[in-house]
């Protein structure tokens, strides 16, 4: 039986070499594994690969800017239970019914070993990861309110992702394993056409990606489009059954494509486009 | 045995520490990359490098190491930055030549109709061609750099070995020491926003808690206000005129773009070196002057003061009465500096050019005397000290 956990590409996630690689370190070594890149390049989409692919659970922890570390332990809820002192209630005599667990001791008491989304931690307050040290180098803290310490049964494959809005700290770093997406290539993105729509007619994908990393190509957009709009673009022109020739311009210039709502997500950047367009035709 | 990896990295300014290290040999324990230097590779990368930024770095020492290389004297030739060649070819072309370019769709443009070309001839010549230029039609005379250069046409080629991954050097964009790029202006923009929002989360609001518990007959009625938001006020400062402007626009673009997140953001125009007078627009620079000690009495101390500006010029223009190319200064240079640093708690100079040319401008050097060494390259890494300067 091999030692190493095996994370590969799947039917439906396309996954390149070097990310298996830290996703199989991470998994064997436990620790977290840090993702970063691009909007759009599937960093919370392989979360749930992971997890399906192992075959185990996944716990998703979405981080919001007023997300606080300690939300994702325990909450006590202090409130409700000087309401319910105030009302005689008899569960004030006891601490536990106001402690509310969070993501990661519902991780850590779980019976199988679990997959943890921390997902965008980047968008947290910039003390956030320093708060979670401890808790993710030991997988155990301590509960202050009942003075108990919640150890992990098996420690959770921990995936977290970053769209790099805030630094992190470098102590923060230095336990993770981190991998950046880049963009795929046009080879892997024919593959990751293919995952996901198996059955698209080969010369519309064509086209199609052509078209795609054409406007990818031009100066100045303020958002690229990336895979995930891609996919849905592709996804509208199969529903709307337009034939490849659509797509196609006789010269190598730039023309609209059609349904280009879902891949220009800004005025700006549709009125650029349709200004180059409107250059190319006059020129050619 | 991998031992010179890390010193290298460490040597070439990547904070590897010894736990990283002792990660990835623990991982190299466990068989995670087998026996295959590519696995290895991209084993060591998540291991040692936690920041796109050095990526590119790590591809470099990780070559120079596992090629027995010593890195070339000089600047190597893959090193050369994209714009220096555009920058020859602007200067090595005619008026009409330009025009065609232009009617061409510009240098971008032509930049790819090189790639396509160069794409083309490897097709024919089975890796033989050494230049492009003997594509013979072309206007450029300058088509004869080596396209290792540029790095045209690498990633096309399907077959290449794997080995030589890290020398594609795919991350070089996200090298933070560079000046700023389109990605650059991104990240800057997040340290700016970063620095302009200052000021607690949600907060307890006592006085409406105690009042609305009281109404409530008792019972606990929490009140909270929404963050405070942005404190910060900044006064820039931009040195407008010649070679400065590209470099002025970018700032103005920089600062306009989170100007929501600044609580006031202000901004006057000077020549070279700060003096009595400033303006605000620079069609009307001479019609529509405003007094210096009309800024200081308008903006209190509290303001950030911010100055871009290359700093190159007559160190007369900065010691002298009189000393300004534009008119007759009453006071020197270094007298309104002294008095705008000394009136705005913070303050600090933003500097286009690269840091290490520095020295060598004697002028520079006594302006960032000066702001008591405050001075800062406009990159990533330069705003980013500045604003931790600023915030302080």
């Amino acid at each position: 039986m091999p030692r190493v956990a095996g994370f590969k590409s799947t039917e439906h996630y396309i996954a390149s070499r070097d990310l298996e690689v830290a996703v199989n370190a991470a998994v064997t070594l436990q620790r977290p594994l840090l993702v970063k890149g691009e909007p759009g390049t599937g960093k919370t989409v392989l979360a749930h690969e992971v997890a399906q692919a192992l075959g185990k659970p996944l716990i998703e922890w979405h981080i919001k800017s007023t997300t606080k570390a300690q939300q994702g332990l325990y909450e006590y809820d202090a409130v409700s239970r000087l309401r319910d002192g105030q009302l005689g209630d008899e569960r004030v005599h006891d601490i536990r019914n106001y402690i509310i667990r969070g993501k990661l001791w519902e991780a850590f008491t779980a019976d199988q070993q679990a997959v943890v989304l921390i997902d965008e931690i980047d968008k947290a307050d910039i003390e956030f990861p320093n708060d979670l040290l401890l808790e993710l180098d030991r997988m155990q803290f301590f509960v202050y309110e009942t003075r108990e310490t919640v150890v992990a049964k098996q420690r959770p494959i921990i995936l977290i992702t970053s769209n790099n809005e805030k630094e992190l700290p470098d102590a923060f770093l230095r336990r993770c394993f981190f991998h950046y997406i880049r963009f795929p290539d046009r080879e892997t993105m024919e593959k990751i056409v293919q995952a996901h729509y198996p059955d698209i007619r080969k010369d519309l994908a064509r086209e199609a990606l052509n078209v795609f990393f054409q406007i990818r190509d031009v100066p100045g957009l303020k958002k690229k489009p990336a895979t995930s709009e891609l996919l849905d673009w592709l996804k509208l022109l199969m529903v709307e059954d337009l034939p490849p020739d659509a797509l196609r311009s006789n010269e190598k210039q730039l023309v609209i494509p059609p349904l280009h709502g879902a891949l220009l997500k800004n005025e700006q950047d549709v009125h650029l486009f349709e200004r180059l367009a409107f250059l190319a035709r006059r020129g050619g | 045995m991998f031992a010179h990896l890390i010193l290298g990295l460490r040597a070439a300014g990547l904070p590897t520490s010894i736990t990283e290290w002792l990660t990835l040999m623990g991982a190299m324990k466990e068989g995670v990359a087998e026996y295959s230097v590519d696995d290895f590779y991209f084993l060591a990368r998540a291991t040692l490098v936690k920041d796109e930024r050095h990526l590119d770095k790590f591809d470099r020492v990780f070559a120079a190491c596992f090629k027995g290389l010593e890195p070339p004297e000089g600047i190597p030739v893959q090193d050369l930055p994209e714009e220096w060649l555009r920058k020859l070819a602007e200067k090595m072309l005619t008026p009409e030549e330009m025009a065609k370019i232009e009617a061409l769709g510009g240098l971008d443009a032509l930049m790819k109709r090189l790639q396509e070309l160069l794409d083309e001839q490897k097709g024919r010549h089975q890796g033989g061609s050494k230049w492009i230029g003997t594509a013979g039609t072309s206007p450029f005379g300058a088509y004869g750099y080596n396209p290792e250069g540029v790095r045209i046409g690498q990633d096309r080629s399907r077959h290449r070995r794997a080995v030589k991954v890290w020398d594609k050097r795919e991350f070089k964009d996200l090298d933070d020491t560079v000046e700023l790029g389109t990605r650059g202006m991104k990240l800057a923009l997040r340290r700016l926003r970063r620095f302009a929002r200052q000021g607690a989360a949600t907060e307890l609001d006592m006085p409406d808690t105690i009042k609305s518990t009281a109404n409530n007959a008792g019972m606990l009625d929490l009140k909270m206000v929404p963050e405070r938001h942005n404190t910060v006020k900044v006064l820039l400062f931009l040195d407008i005129g010649g070679s400065m402007d590209d470099h002025i626009r970018l700032t103005e673009e920089l600062f306009s773009a989170c100007r929501t997140e600044f609580k006031h953001l202000e901004h006057y125009y000077f020549h070279n070196c700060p003096y009595e007078r400033v303006w605000k627009n620079n069609r009307r620079r001479h019609e529509e002057v405003i007094p210096t000690w009309q800024v200081l009495r308008t903006y209190s101390p509290d303001y950030k003061l911010i100055f871009v500006g290359d700093a190159a010029m007559s160190p007369y223009e900065i010691t002298m009465q009189g000393g300004s190319v534009e008119h007759w200064n009453e006071e020197a240079g270094s007298v309104w500096m002294e008095r705008l640093t000394g009136h705005y708690r913070r303050s600090a100079w933003l500097n286009p050019t690269p840091k290490q040319s520095w020295g060598h401008v004697r002028s520079i050097t006594m302006l960032n005397d000066l702001m008591e060494g405050r001075m800062f390259p406009l990159t990533v890494n330069g705003i980013d000290e500045m604003t931790r300067e600023l915030s302080r």
